[in-house]
């Protein structure tokens, strides 16, 4: 007597949320590293702050809403979102800018929606557009020179000063790829810009580098199934065929590479956008989804105000989410065609 | 074999580890007779079956013990000899852990069997395809065989395709389960069973062809049966095809998709795209009753699992208790104890292990926590996604669970939470560890209450619409016979009131000319009315003759009373005309056997029959528990639409016989017999509903009322013909 009943199915593939957010985190490992290398101590420390700002706030908002704190915890999904908060603010923006974000990413884009799986909005984004539409100036000017453009990074100890001690950055600090392109092709063309230091030689750009390497960490984890390869392709797909067709004269436009390989560009692909929470959960949904992310990137970098725009086209897509998860239903085995669109009670 | 197919590919599906090697080291076994079998009557869907001996007689292997109840059942055979002991409830191996009731075996050890001359002999024949496929479904039935796959679906019925043509028989030797083997070790062993269980269910189903799936990682199996099929000479009919490993490419739905392309419509049954699947095993039991006359007492177990130190496929008789078979297998219990009936992805764990190995039981697995970890605490789920790319139905598991969880059953049921299959595979990966399978058999089981709450509620608004038309019918018929009657009386009166004032006209006869005697009077009246009138006013211009107005103005009021009064006898003669030509249409139209009316009834008794099959295919596809209820219905409208049918047949040919005016008297007297038979029938169903309290007991009385009034008009009809002609 007494023997074990349980429901089937009595076996399991070992896998884990823990381990899915462990895995991507691993995958960061690349982006970090090379961005490191080139820009300096900044992201290192930004992701040192946010990641314990954000298991702060969680464990604290845990005991107000009466959970198990050690049980969440123990799920790694914030400290994803500190990391890629951590990896996607300016190197060198003031300490205060990474916690007002980490705070706003844990406490209202994840807890106050009901928790992990519950939350509409990618918490990260969130966090990161409350702070690039308050503190714009900070969110602008805080960028790094690449170590390729001025041979060599803030040492650790003035990086910490810098953040902390809000000393002067302006020897370390440039715009982005994006913003300076943006500005220059309005009075130069775009033989000219590739003259200048930063845009000098395509890959000897640090940008490009960054770039490459958050690829290389996104393919390992379409290569082991923790993220599928929809989003991130039709996201890159949709932002080519735009820089393609709209802006193919590099004299006016920024070119294809650019959009590609700086910026956020792959960051977002593969780390932000396919957030399985806040994404499309419909393989032709998560088409659309990544695809429409891609259009709205281009439309915000090329017409917006703002240099860089995954976190706003993340958002807004986040927003279509909902809609476009009840119009791509799949066609379930044995059926006609596909129930699509909202539910309807059926007349009786 | 020679000819490829081409094979298509399943959605989804996942890789667990098989496991299959363990139990596959040594041949089948047979298990010895232990002291006592335990036989459930319900091994199968459907009824259960009925006990036909009583406690302590002794029985005969293969002897029949409990007959099947009704159409959608099995009936039961001892599997060895012995005395039945006990018929009481005991605990069965089903997911609910319920009791039901078992007939218990005092096996004796002997194993004598009852004389047991197959299909065969019994019709003296010596090949299958002499055999009339209606005679091996129905020793098929008397056989016991149910589906030994998993589901326990009566063989016979799966068989009975009614109008369908099948072009393919599938036999599903996929076996994708992990740890199940003793379907791969039935094909290594005794492919030729299967292969000529095949020929048997081609020959049934009057079908061309037969494909045995096999899953790629048993080659052993796919080679026996190869050379089963060239032994047999049946490379022409029966091939052998090897799928990929992937589960659940076993599931029936999914066979059938990897061997066709053709998907089994949602609510369907594969028979209506002409396919019939059929597991290995029970092609094998098939063969094995119709060439040697044995019923179903025995099937192949695989006995597997870390806690099994001989992990083996078994030979065992129905009934066994699993506590016994396990010792066969060295078993070593495990803290904590855990032992699974079926596979790891579908199987359940048993309660204890005083429970009986049953017709559905490939399996009993018995693993360590090692090998088969338990499930951890189930975290939240974070929208990943993977379950919808594994799941084989293409569902949205994450969107049936949140709406399960929510309990929000109509969205549940707008995505198809019908067409889960329960494999297990959206469990298996989640990698959140939400046991998604038990939400929607929650979900299921919800919303199939939910309906059979409405259905009733339903029942009991149409039959109280039903009471109220019919009352409400009831008295506009009588308050029409009450003025008829007054009408009929009134325009008596005025007939008699017109013959005492003409009493030498002749007294009208008929309606028209009580009418047209009317019309003439009023002519007259009229006439005199104008002539009064005339003198009227000449008398009032002429001054000579002002002494003859008052005579003449009362002249003039007399006529023209009497005018009046002729004009409303008039009116009322029309409309009493008028009614009893309506009278006429009415019963004309009312006439409840006129061919016409019998045709619709005809037409719409199908339309029902087409329904009441409908549902019950969709009923069986559910495994739900009122397929037995439905079959009867089902059967019964069959009846009703023959009786219709015949009915409106029957009245055809009475019409044409009143066109040629020369009534058969032998048909006649034919007619008069099949009716009198109809309504016996009528009688009879009316005295079961009444005894049983069916809500068709008005249906059926008025039913009756009408068969009777037509068995008294055929009687009329005889008295008429057989006065001679003239008289």
């Amino acid at each position: 007597m007494g023997l074990l009943t349980l429901s089937s199915p009595h076996t399991h593939n070992q896998n884990s949320t823990q381990h899915m957010m462990q895995m991507v985190i691993l995958a960061t490992l690349p982006g970090f590293v090379v961005s490191t290398w080139l820009f300096g101590f900044g992201t290192l420390i930004n992701i040192t702050l946010a990641i314990v700002v954000a298991l702060g706030c969680e464990a604290a908002i845990l005991v107000v809403r009466k959970r198990p704190v050690g049980f969440f915890l123990n799920d790694y999904s914030i400290v994803l979102t500190a990391v890629l908060l951590g990896l996607a603010l300016p190197p060198l923006a003031p300490w205060w800018i990474t916690v007002i974000a980490t705070f706003f990413a844990v406490v209202f884009g994840k807890h106050l929606y009901g928790g992990l799986g519950n939350n509409p909005f990618n918490p990260a984004m969130l966090g990161y557009a409350l702070v690039l539409v308050s503190f714009p100036v900070e969110m602008t000017t805080n960028w790094a020179s690449s170590i390729i453009a001025t041979d060599v990074t803030a040492s650790f100890s003035d990086t910490l000063s810098i953040i902390f001690a809000g000393a002067s950055s302006d020897a370390w600090t440039g715009a982005t790829a994006l913003d300076s392109y943006k500005h220059l092709i309005t009075n130069a063309t775009a033989a000219e810009i590739a003259q200048q230091p930063e845009f000098s030689g395509f890959l000897n750009a640090g940008w490009a580098w960054v770039n490459l390497a958050y690829l290389v960490g996104g393919l390992w984890l379409v290569w082991r199934r923790i993220i599928s390869w929809h989003i991130p392709l039709s996201m890159l797909v949709a932002l080519s065929l735009c820089s393609l067709i709209i802006g193919w004269d590099a004299d006016m436009y920024t070119p294809l590479s650019l959009h590609l390989l700086s910026g956020a560009t792959m960051l977002g692909a593969f780390f932000i956008a396919t957030d399985p929470v806040s994404a499309s959960t419909t393989t032709r949904g998560k088409l659309i989804y990544g695809a429409g992310i891609g259009v709205f990137v281009y439309v915000i970098r090329t017409w917006g105000a703002y240099p860089d725009a995954v976190a706003f086209a993340v958002l807004l897509m986040n927003l279509a989410v909902p809609f476009i998860d009840a119009y791509t239903q799949p066609r379930t085995y044995g059926h006609n065609k596909a129930k699509r669109g909202l539910y309807q009670k059926q007349p009786k | 074999m020679t000819q490829m197919i081409r094979l298509h590919d399943i959605h989804g599906g996942i890789h667990p580890a098989e496991n299959k090697r363990q139990s596959t080291q040594t041949a089948i076994q047979v298990a010895p007779i232990p002291n006592e079998l335990i036989l459930p009557l319900h091994q199968h869907i459907g009824a259960a079956a009925i006990p036909c001996v009583n406690v302590g007689e002794r029985v005969l292997k293969g002897q029949c013990i409990a007959h099947a109840d009704g159409f959608v059942s099995v009936p039961l055979h001892a599997p060895t000899s012995g005395t039945i002991v006990d018929i009481e409830a005991r605990p069965v191996p089903h997911a609910s852990g319920l009791s039901e009731t078992c007939m218990v075996l005092q096996c004796d050890g002997q194993d004598e069997w009852q004389a047991h001359p197959s299909l065969l002999e019994q019709k003296n024949v010596s090949l299958v395809e002499q055999l009339k496929p209606a005679d091996i479904l129905t020793f098929l039935a008397q056989s016991g065989i149910a589906g030994l796959g998993g589901a326990g679906f009566p063989t016979a019925i799966k068989l009975h395709t009614g109008n369908y043509p099948i072009d393919t028989l599938i036999l599903n030797g996929a076996e994708c389960e992990p740890y199940i083997t003793a379907d791969d070790m039935l094909m290594r062993e005794r492919a030729d069973e299967v292969v000529a269980g095949g020929e048997i269910l081609l020959h049934v189903l009057q079908c061309a062809r037969a494909l045995i799936g096999v899953e790629d990682n048993k080659p052993e199996a796919i080679a026996a049966l190869e050379q089963a099929v060239i032994d047999a000479h049946l490379s022409h009919k029966i091939q052998v095809v090897s799928i990929p490993t992937k589960y659940p490419s076993g599931g029936e739905k999914q066979l059938i998709q990897i061997l066709t392309g053709k998907e089994v419509p949602s609510g369907g049954i594969p028979a209506h795209i002409g396919i019939v699947c059929q597991n290995v095993a029970t092609a094998s039991a098939i063969y094995r009753a119709v060439v040697h006359g044995e019923p179903l007492i025995h099937r192949i177990t695989t006995l597997t699992g870390d806690a099994c130190q001989q992990p083996s496929n078994w030979q065992v008789l129905l009934g066994t208790p699993i506590d016994y078979l396990l010792t066969l297998a060295g078993y070593q219990a495990q803290q904590p104890e855990r032992v699974i009936m079926g596979g790891p992805m579908m199987g359940f764990a048993l309660p204890h292990l005083q429970l009986p190995v049953i017709k559905t039981s490939n399996c009993i697995l018995a693993p360590k926590a090692k090998e088969l970890p338990l499930n951890e605490y189930a975290t939240a789920c974070i929208r990943c996604g993977q379950c919808t790319q594994v799941c084989p139905a293409e569902l949205l598991p994450q969107q049936l669970y949140w709406f399960s969880k929510t309990q929000e059953l109509d969205k549940v049921e707008q995505h198809n939470v019908f067409d889960c299959i329960e494999c297990g595979a959206c469990s298996y990966v989640c990698p959140s560890h939400i046991p998604l399978v038990q939400y929607y058999r929650f979900a299921k089981g919800a919303i199939r209450e939910e309906r059979a709450a409405q259905e009733k509620a339903l029942r009991a608004k149409e039959r109280f619409e039903q009471r109220l038309a019919r009352q409400e019918q009831e008295l506009a018929e009588k308050e029409a016979k009450r003025k008829a009657r007054a009408e009929a009386a009134a325009t008596a009166q005025k007939a008699k009131q017109a013959d005492l004032a003409e009493p030498a006209s002749a007294p009208a006869s008929s309606v028209d000319d009580t009418l047209e005697k009317l019309n003439k009077q009023l002519a007259a009246s009229q006439a005199a009315v104008q002539k009064t009138k005339e003198k009227l006013a000449a008398a009032q211009a002429d001054p000579e003759q002002a002494d003859k107005i008052p005579a003449l103005e009362a002249a003039l009021e007399k006529v023209t009373s009497k005018l009046k009064s002729i004009a409303m006898e008039l009116a009322a003669a029309k409309k009493a005309a008028a009614a009893s030509t309506t009278t006429t249409g009415d019963s004309d139209k009312g006439d409840p056997n006129s061919p016409e009316r019998l045709r619709k009834k005809w037409e719409t008794a199908q339309l029902r029959l087409q329904t009441a099959e409908q549902r019950l295919a969709e009923a069986m596809e559910q495994q739900l528990d009122t397929v037995s209820a439905l079959q009867t219905g089902v059967e019964k409208q069959r009846e009703r639409v023959n009786d219709a049918l015949a009915a409106y047949q029957a009245s055809q040919t009475e019409t044409q016989s009143d066109v040629a005016n020369s009534p058969d008297n032998h048909e006649l007297e034919k007619k008069i017999l099949a009716q009198q038979d109809r309504v016996a029938k009528a009688e009879e169903r009316l005295t079961m509903a009444r005894e049983s309290g069916l809500d068709t007991v008005d249906a059926l009385a008025m039913g009756l009322q009408k068969q009777r009034d037509k068995l008294a008009q055929l009687e009329q009809q005889r008295v008429a013909s057989s006065t001679p002609e003239g008289v």
